[in-house]
């Protein structure tokens, strides 16, 4: 009977917000009478139709309406807000370690601030503040990190004391606290009243909404979309957005096509209580209790608490109706650690009152981040979906992008980390998103150290020799899921379990990486690496030389057996990725990109080749396992494999030949190590892999050869100033801003995409700049590890933010990445960023609100390379005469 | 020296075996919602068995265990061989002749049961050729017999049970070319067992017993209480009838002497079993088959000794006792076990903590909140009680597993103490048997709503 009652209750408020909205819209048009089911009926077509009335799909419809689209129309199987929106616990949280949900969420905060005024439907919006507990210190240091961020984004925060907490919170007990942060302007909701306002909104920008209307699938003619099929019959149009929610992998899978987004739902339970007897006050803070796995908000008196248990229920596996949503048991036995941990933390609370569990579905995805953008396959088809429980949080910012998305051609920010394309097909099996999401939902609450690693969904994608590195010790992580060596624990050496090696500290794995990076320094070393993205271009005429040309910024018009550095630049001379291109033959080109451009760089290819039957584009990715031998030894293992002469002379670097290796010939050697060492990096088909493995193990022992993993590759880029794609580089960063103007063609009068950009910048100066970052100050063993977005401080004034960071065994400092962008003191202005600018500046790092002085650097230091790699060389051949 | 809650529940769970008897259209249509068996041995090897199977050409399941003596050989024949016995007795002349017809033109046989087997329970390979001539040879004298009438459930009992203690003993005589055979079916003969069986079809409950394990039926009263109701008699030296039928079916010169130390010719245990042709045979009979036996028998003390005052065999019969019960919606459970189980435990205990571990499985029934007023520190106290109690409750997931916890590990209080369990389960082969028996469980648990429909309709 409770529940109905709360049924009711929020119907009768959905109900006169609805009216509303109705009404709005019935004298609009003037066509509706609310008895009607389906008052008006569908437009033939639209240019745009959104597929969802949660808060996704009002948010994107509100702010495409804004930007000048009118021609919309947003379908909802149900009722607006009826789904995950209506039951959302209303709590707009900023603290986000992501940097772009943090500025999700800070924009859906001052959007939802002002919406009532806007639309006039109540939203219920109430700035309490948030409050975050920790139970530990590596909870403390954890929170402080997001506090850097949020303070450098001109959010106020605060880390505060357990007696502060109280004199916020009257009812939380403290004894077991060691600190809290506290965020004075997040915000509570009615999230189904925000929904219901931008509906408002949009449909006054001309937005139709059509409720009771399911959208069937979604039909697509050669790779772009040109409809949806509905229940109410077919609209034409040129884009869709799938914002359905926890259907959404269904949904993208009803067309002949599938669009693959990988969510999948969980169980997610909240408790509503009766009034206190003096009631809660609406003002009170949020709390937020990672370590109790809870978050207590005030309602109606009462207290609304909810949580991210240890043990998730997923649900909706094979695909369910939507209206099973309604009927979701109550489940007290479930409940029943997070109600210990909420009267744990409130024990003032036990005599309160129940009046209901809500068992309301959250969608999750493989790694904790929304999905939004453009389907791979299918263009104009635009998915938002997949919140991880915080759609309140980010439907205003997430609605703001993905319409900039569409309107323009890309987002005003960065998104690649909430990109469609990070995941591809393998990311799609029910099993592995059951599996994952239910390590995922845990996760919400865990602490999130440096370099975890997902323990659910792994060993997907291996390598030939994945056994025998296992057998040798290796550690995995994985990557677009693809195992990968993190690094090899010596036989009777062993690292801390799982949950004990969680640290913000100097790691366990210390001297075993630091030993591999000096094996790679003075002798040789072996990393499988064999997950890089590989494709092949080719045609019959000049057509792969000439499309190629366009679409990279370097010259790929090299001699045959050369390898170009290049990027893959966006209009505005961002990175859309980062690649090496080698020239096989005249007319057929190899790439290695990074792993996680399977998806992306593939489809952006696809968008931009001509159409035309002889210009092929192979994915090779699969058929190549890749060894790189990485140390000053790696020449001389190769020359004794091959009988072919390896030194410079012969085989100068950045050069690719197809040669033997033991018995196995055929296989495509490049000098290229991603690192900045002298070596080679072997691209062997799949089945000679073992052997050229053995053989090179074998001929490289009397030149002390061991295997390595990515920790040392990441140390030697690092320590290079090396900069990967997805971790410095992305679509707002341009070869001008990190120092790479000598990979671009602007001097060879090609036209080239991103040209026009790159030209101005050269002309006017870039507004950030890569930037090499030594810290001076820091105690390895006892201060605190930067990790990445870190703040920089130029002159103890914000300028950027790290990217990447690792400890240097060379220099034995940690060395940090980052851009330095220059703001007007006053005005706040981005100004032009020059050489002078960057020198002239004293630097500090702020790792969890304490800063380190760094010294800066544009350019790396010359003796990490050449000196000591002559030096090495003299000594071989000094080895080799005697 | 001392085990670990999990090690202890290793052992205790390595021969558990649960079976769901498969719903239809989301209705279980059967009165037997399912079962759960185990063993724990005393005896390495163990000397008890048990089988479980699904008559396929008529109605009804059949379980049932089996206590060994003097070796394991004639429990494990009779774990194999009875049920096809009973289903046999059961079929109707024209199912027979259709099998007969079947086996005689070399088409694939109708199957006649469905086994529900642990890993563990094995069928002996070398002996089915045998078995399965013995068996055919009494089919073939029921289609010749063809009584036209409709098959009599208990008589069919008597038979089968009467019928293949029969064919061990004449095995046995006629002896076997291949010589692992011959001792096979030898040492059958000489070793024995008790049988326990239960036939289940709809309402219809009938118990064939032999010997000293023994049937219970669990009853729930109506005001939730457990009582205990007997479904077969124990054939031992302390069942008067029993005491009786054997005086009277030998001269009153050897009454003194046929019970003697509780034990039938001061030697025996049971009072009927399968097997034991030593107390069956003549002495001449025995002792013509044991010389020309195989030299493995004749170096067994055991099987040439001769029992004392032997004079008017058979001593030993492997008639079973049959026991005729309709089942009732408050029948809830039956459990069959050998005696190393009743040795140990009231059968008023056992009914109490089977019931008792069964409706905890229905406890687990979801909390709903419903109008009442709870509040929130009642809410915590309870869902404290009910973890609590599930995870005593829970750390089995097999009724017979729960039964032999308790068996072996309850304390004075009637609670499982872990420190005992321990020491129990650790003790060394040779003084495991000095302390306890072998046991062996089958816990059937009935569906009171098909059971209450069947009885509508009646």
């Amino acid at each position: 009977a409770a529940g109905m009652f709360l049924r009711l209750l929020s119907d009768i408020q959905w109900r006169a917000a609805h009216l509303k909205w109705r009404r709005m819209t019935s004298s609009q048009r003037s066509t509706s009478t609310a008895a009607e089911p389906h008052p008006v009926s569908l437009p033939a077509q639209a240019q745009v139709v959104i597929c969802g009335g949660g808060i996704m799909g009002t948010s994107v419809a509100y702010h495409l309406s804004k930007m000048g689209w009118k021609d919309i129309v947003l379908l909802e199987q149900g009722r607006l807000a009826a789904g995950t929106t209506r039951f959302c616990a209303g709590i707009v949280s900023t603290a986000r370690p992501v940097s772009i949900e943090l500025k999700m969420a800070h924009y859906s905060n001052k959007l939802y601030q002002q919406l009532e005024q806007e639309t006039g439907v109540q939203t219920g919006y109430m700035k309490t503040g948030s409050i975050s507990l920790a139970q530990t210190q590596d909870r403390l240091i954890s929170l402080k990190r997001i506090a850097s961020s949020l303070n450098v984004m001109g959010i106020p925060c605060e880390i505060i004391s357990p007696k502060k907490v109280v004199q916020l919170h009257p009812l939380i007990n403290i004894h077991d606290l060691v600190g809290a942060m506290y965020v004075p302007e997040d915000a509570l909701v009615s999230s189904a009243n925000v929904s219901l306002a931008l509906a408002t909104a949009a449909s006054r920008n001309g937005v139709q909404i059509h409720e009771r209307t399911s959208v069937s699938h979604v039909t697509v003619q050669k790779g772009r979309v040109t409809g949806v099929e509905t229940d109410r019959g077919r609209i034409q149009c040129e884009y869709f957005v799938n914002c359905a929610g926890q259907w959404a992998y269904e949904l993208g899978h009803s067309g002949e096509e599938p669009v693959h987004i990988p969510l999948h739902a969980c169980e997610h339970f909240y408790l509503l209580t009766h009034p206190l007897k003096e009631p809660l006050s609406s003002s009170l803070p949020t709390v937020v209790d990672p370590d109790g796995r809870i978050y207590i908000r005030n309602w109606q008196g009462g207290i609304l608490s909810g949580g991210f248990e240890k043990n998730p229920k997923p649900l909706f596996t094979e695909g369910r109706n939507q209206l099973e949503i309604q009927n979701l048991q109550e489940d007290w036995d479930h409940f029943g650690p997070l109600l210990s941990a909420l009267l744990r933390r409130m024990p003032g609370l036990e005599a309160l009152q129940i009046l209901q569990l809500v068992n309301c579905p959250e969608s999750f995805t493989p790694d904790m981040r929304c999905i939004m953008g453009e389907s791979p396959t299918a263009r104009g088809y635009f998915v938002l979906a997949g919140m991880n429980s915080a759609g309140i949080s980010y439907g205003g910012g997430a609605g703001k992008y993905l319409a900039e998305w569409m309107v323009n051609g890309y987002p005003s920010e960065n998104v690649w980390p909430l990109d469609l394309k990070r995941f591809g097909t393998l990311q799609s099996s029910r099993t592995f998103l059951r599996h994952r999401v239910m390590e995922v939902m845990p996760l919400m609450c865990d602490l999130k150290v440096p370099r975890w690693d997902f323990q659910t969904g792994r060993q997907l994608r291996t390598s030939p020799l994945y056994d025998r590195l296992d057998a040798q010790g290796a550690r995995w992580m994985e990557k677009h899921g693809f195992e990968r060596v993190k690094y090899f624990v010596p036989p009777g050496k062993d690292l801390l379990d799982l949950d004990h090696s969680k640290t913000f500290y100097k790691p366990d794995w210390f001297d075993i990486v630091g030993s591999e990076v000096k094996c790679c320094k003075e002798a040789v070393c072996v990393i499988d690496m064999s997950s890089f993205t590989k494709f092949e271009i080719s045609s019959t005429g000049d057509q792969a030389l000439e499309s190629l040309q366009y679409l990279f910024s370097n010259d790929l018009d090299v001699p045959v057996g050369h390898v170009v550095h290049t990027g893959m630049l966006n209009e505005k001379g961002g990175y859309e990725n980062d690649c090496s291109i080698a020239r096989l033959s005249k007319r057929s080109f190899f790439m290695i990109s990074p792993t996680d451009q399977q998806v992306h760089c593939w489809a952006w290819l696809k968008k931009r080749l001509p159409d035309d039957s002889n210009l092929v584009m192979e994915d090779v990715t699969w058929k190549y396992t890749a060894l790189n031998l990485i140390g000053p030894r790696a020449v001389d293992v190769l020359s004794e494999l091959s009988y072919a002469p390896m030194t410079a002379e012969h085989f100068p670097s950045l050069f690719c030949k197809e040669m033997s290796v033991g018995y196995a010939n055929g296989i495509r050697v490049m000098s290229i190590t991603h690192t900045g060492e002298p070596g080679f990096v072997l691209y062997i088909p799949i089945e000679y892999a073992l052997h050229v493995y053995n053989e090179v193990m074998n001929m490289g022992q009397k030149y002390g050869i061991r295997n390595a993993g990515y920790y040392a590759l990441r140390s030697l880029r690092i320590e290079k100033f090396f900069a990967f794609w997805g971790q410095d580089l992305d679509a707002f960063t341009t070869p001008m801003e990190c120092g790479r103007e000598f990979q671009v063609k602007l001097e060879k009068g090609m036209q080239f995409l991103g040209q026009e950009a790159l030209l101005e910048q050269k002309q006017n100066g870039v507004y950030k700049r890569f930037t090499m970052f030594i810290l001076e100050d820091h105690d390895t063993d006892l201060d605190l590890w930067p990790w990445w977005g870190e703040p920089i401080f130029r002159n103890g004034r914000y300028v950027g933010k790290t990217t990447s960071s690792a400890y240097s065994y060379t220099l034995e400092r940690h060395v940090c990445l980052g851009f330095v962008h220059h703001f007007d003191e006053k005005t706040g202005e981005e100004l032009v960023v020059t050489t002078d600018f960057i020198n002239q500046g004293e630097y500090e790092i702020d790792i969890a609100g304490q800063r380190f002085q760094a010294k800066a650097k544009l350019y790396p230091f010359s003796s990490l390379f050449t000196q000591r790699r002559r030096k090495d060389e003299v000594e071989l051949s000094g080895y080799q005469r005697e | 020296f001392y085990l670990t809650p999990p090690q202890v529940n290793s052992i205790l769970k390595a021969n558990e075996y649960s079976f769901k008897v498969p719903e239809f259209d989301g209705k279980n249509v059967s009165s037997v919602l399912g079962f759960d068996s185990n063993q724990l041995p005393a005896n390495a090897p163990i000397e008890d068995r048990r089988s479980a199977a699904t008559c396929l050409q008529t109605r009804g399941m059949l379980l049932g265990v089996f206590d060994g003596h003097a070796g394991c050989a004639c429990a494990q024949a009779v774990s194999e061989r009875l049920f096809y016995y009973i289903a046999v007795s059961l079929l109707p002349h024209e199912t027979l002749l259709e099998i007969e017809n079947a086996v005689e033109s070399g088409r694939a046989l109708l199957p006649i049961l469905q086994w529900h087997k642990h890993p563990n329970d094995y069928f002996s390979k070398e002996a089915s050729k045998l078995y399965f001539n013995s068996l055919r040879t009494y089919w073939q004298e029921l289609i010749d017999l063809n009584s036209g009438e409709t098959t009599d459930v208990r008589e069919a009992l008597i038979n089968a049970f009467k019928r293949l203690d029969n064919d061990i003993s004449l095995e046995a005589q006629v002896g076997d070319p291949n010589s692992f055979l011959n001792y096979l079916v030898l040492r059958v003969a000489f070793s024995g067992a008790t049988a326990c069986v239960a036939h289940v079809d709809g309402v219809d409950l009938h118990i064939a017993n032999t010997g000293d394990s023994r049937a219970m039926l669990g009853v729930q009263e109506e005001d939730g209480s457990w009582s205990a109701v007997n479904l077969s008699y124990d054939h031992n030296a302390q069942n008067e009838r029993e005491v009786e039928r054997v005086k009277m079916e030998h001269p009153k010169s050897e009454e003194k002497s046929l019970v003697k130390q509780d034990r039938l010719l001061g030697l025996l245990m049971p009072f009927r079993a399968f097997g034991d042709v030593k107390f069956k045979w003549s002495i001449e009979l025995q002792k013509r088959v044991i010389e020309s036996g195989p030299d493995q028998l004749n170096d067994n003390e055991y099987t040439k000794f001769i029992p004392p005052n032997y004079h008017t065999p058979p001593y030993l019969t492997a008639e079973p006792e049959v026991i005729h019960h309709k089942l009732r919606p408050q029948d809830k459970f039956l459990v069959l076990a050998t005696d190393g189980l009743w040795e140990t435990m009231h059968r008023q205990d056992v009914a109490r903590i089977v019931g008792e571990y069964l409706t905890g499985v229905h406890h687990q029934q979801p909390i709903a909140v419903g109008g009442y007023k709870v509040t929130l520190g009642q809410m915590h106290g309870l869902l404290t009680e009910r973890r609590a109690r599930i995870s005593s409750v829970f750390e089995d997931q097999n009724a017979a597993t729960h039964l032999i916890r308790h068996a072996v590990g309850n304390n004075e209080f009637g609670t499982v103490d872990h420190e005992r369990l321990s020491k129990m389960l650790s003790l060394p082969e040779e003084l495991a048997r000095m302390y306890r028996d072998d046991i062996t469980i089958i816990v059937v648990q009935f569906n009171s709503h098909v059971i209450g429909a069947y009885q509508n309709e009646e």
